[in-house]
């Protein structure tokens, strides 16, 4: 098993490279300097070339490579343009706020998802499958961040019933704030758990250890708790760890909707600013989260499932 | 026995009338969709402007209808063009195996880990705003995806005997690609292909929605949203309506997709 994770470990090494040397990519090779982006059309040649220096980009691209992957490493990201303020700090500011919308989000879709899902399966063609199934169609469909305007719009503007924007102060208060964001990412991500959990439960009840289960005498409840559900739920975990992802991308829109700092609205106003090391913060953090989810998920899949534990 | 299906039937008028939206907007479109008017700011709904209008006083409605054109461009090219550019590395990847084989594969691995919408923002944040550089950004989130099952396919087409009996008789690769390997792995392409429309139109709107996709004052659904979202207490119209006009034509073409994966593929249905 030892071996098993850290040939996963190791793995994970030339993927983070890959992912950091797209970053890289698309930020230093791509057409358009940064500098005249930074400074506009009207710069001087001196203004420009006083400012590349200053990035760093009249350097060999090689060893720009170099310091960005080792600062990457590091974390360590520099100053913000606009107001000269670390990185770091910016980042530590904005991260909290992404991590605790994206758990609310999970929470909230594993609640609404999985009951569904479950009485999908055991109640087939029964009209809380109907529903259901018509439901996670409209959720695969919608937007999320015109789910979350719909909300906002009508229980906030029209009802009052939430706040309209910010994050609150206090425990409690930010909870109420967070509520309709991640109520907004859960709902979807609940189309998506439905779905997954009532296939993995139908497939499950289909098996034989289940059908000896019932012709030992069980009753239906304790099949399908006890047996069956036990089963089905492996794969819906591994599902539910890679939509924290799809979760993580919606917060972008989310977070511009619902006027909540994040790491998704910093880094869309890092854009819309020119903000070059903010909007280079901003990737690396996001693919080194992907990269980590994914492991995460690998390692998880090997703890819970003993016939990966050989690879 | 596909177009049978009322639901294929439903879609399939939803998407040509959306089509028709598309081609003739100058003509359908009650105002210029850019024509601002600060008397006629944030109207209601009415006889003049069934949707009301904005803060700048553009008809919410000629916005909507124009805005068709950007969703539908963007939602049927940036699919066709990853799909042409993906196959052929997949197909390449497939065929010849090997060292490129390795590449590739591991190459389309880790794309395929990463949200497409992170891709489109990598992407658009390089290249800028702008028509190409938002389909160029699309594209390169979904040309994994078509690399994959386009490698896969090859890879299991390649086996055949009758790939075997085209080598054995001197065809060329480039006949044995064309003639042999590349209709029968056909399929499955277009299967992916009418899957991730809806994406792609839900991907434009969302980056539009971000700034970084179709610019103002030109109308795509995505932008009318970002604006409604300025004027909130003004009017909720642009928003309502301009969501809805995207998650209509979302479900029509992922039903669409559903129906053709269905009718291609029989072993995927549920």
């Amino acid at each position: 098993m030892i071996r098993v994770i850290i040939q996963r470990l190791i793995d994970a090494i030339p993927t983070a490279l890959v992912v950091l040397s797209l970053v890289f990519i698309a930020l230093h090779i791509l057409p358009g300097d940064p500098a005249q982006a930074i400074l506009g059309e009207q710069a001087t040649p001196a203004q420009l070339a006083l400012l590349r220096a200053r990035l760093g980009l009249d350097r060999p691209l090689v060893v720009q490579y170099a310091v960005f992957v080792w600062d990457a490493l590091r974390l360590h990201f520099g100053q913000s343009y606009m107001n000269n303020l670390p990185i770091s700090g910016i980042l530590a500011e904005n991260l909290p706020y992404t991590i605790e919308l994206t758990i609310g989000a999970t929470i909230l879709g594993v609640l609404m998802g999985v009951p569904v899902g479950v009485v999908s399966a055991t109640h087939r063609d029964g009209a809380v499958d109907y529903g259901a199934r018509v439901a996670a169609l409209l959720g695969l469909a919608v937007p999320d961040f015109y789910l979350g305007a719909l909300f906002l719009i009508f229980l906030s503007l029209g009802l009052g019933w939430f706040p309209i924007n910010g994050v609150g102060e206090g425990f409690v208060d930010r909870l109420y704030h967070l509520f309709l964001p991640a109520l907004t990412l859960g709902l979807i991500k609940a189309a998506f758990v439905s779905r997954l959990t009532r296939s993995t439960v139908l497939e499950v009840l289909g098996r034989n250890y289940v059908r000896t289960a019932r012709a030992k005498g069980l009753g239906e409840t304790r099949v399908i708790y006890w047996h069956a559900l036990r089963n089905a739920l492996l794969p819906v975990v591994t599902g539910l760890g890679l939509s924290i992802l799809s979760t993580l991308s919606g917060s972008v829109a989310i977070e511009l909707i619902f006027g909540r700092p994040g790491l998704g609205r910093m880094l869309i106003d890092g854009v819309a600013t020119r903000d070059y090391p903010i909007v280079q913060a901003g990737l690396v953090v996001f693919a080194l989260f992907v990269v980590l989810v994914n492991l995460l998920m690998d390692l998880l899949n090997v703890a819970l499932d003993p016939r990966q534990r050989t690879a | 026995m596909f177009l049978r299906r009322p639901v294929v039937r439903v879609c399939l008028g939803v998407i040509v009338a959306l089509g028709l939206i598309a081609i003739f907007a100058p003509a359908i479109a009650p105002y210029d969709p850019v024509a601002q008017s600060v008397m006629a700011a944030n109207l209601d709904p009415s006889a003049q402007h069934w949707l009301g209008t904005d803060q700048f006083g553009r008809d919410i409605l000629s916005r909507i209808i124009f805005g068709t054109r950007a969703s539908l461009t963007l939602g049927l090219l940036s699919p066709l063009i990853a799909a042409v550019c993906g196959s052929l590395l997949g197909i390449a990847a497939g065929y010849f195996g090997g060292l490129a084989d390795r590449l590739i594969g591991r190459l389309t691995d880790i794309l395929l880990a990463f949200p497409a919408l992170l891709i489109g923002i990598m992407v658009a944040a390089a290249l800028g705003p702008g028509f190409w550089e938002l389909v160029s950004a699309l594209a390169i989130s979904f040309a994994p995806r078509f690399a994959r099952i386009a490698r896969a396919s090859t890879q299991s087409v390649r086996a055949e005997n009758y790939i075997e009996a085209a080598v054995a008789s001197g065809l060329t690769h480039r006949r044995i690609l064309l003639r042999h390997i590349l209709p029968n792995i056909a399929g499955p392409i277009v299967v992916v292909l009418t899957l991730w429309v809806a994406t792609a139109i839900r991907l434009e709107a969302t980056l539009s929605f971000l700034g970084l996709g179709t610019q103002a004052p030109k109308p795509s659904w995505g932008n009318i949203i970002r604006d409604g979202l300025d004027n909130l207490f003004g009017s909720p119209w642009p928003i309502v309506s301009a969501g809805a006009a995207i998650t209509l034509t979302a479900l029509a073409f992922s039903l669409i997709g559903d129906a053709v994966r269905d009718a291609l593929d029989p072993a995927s249905q549920a």
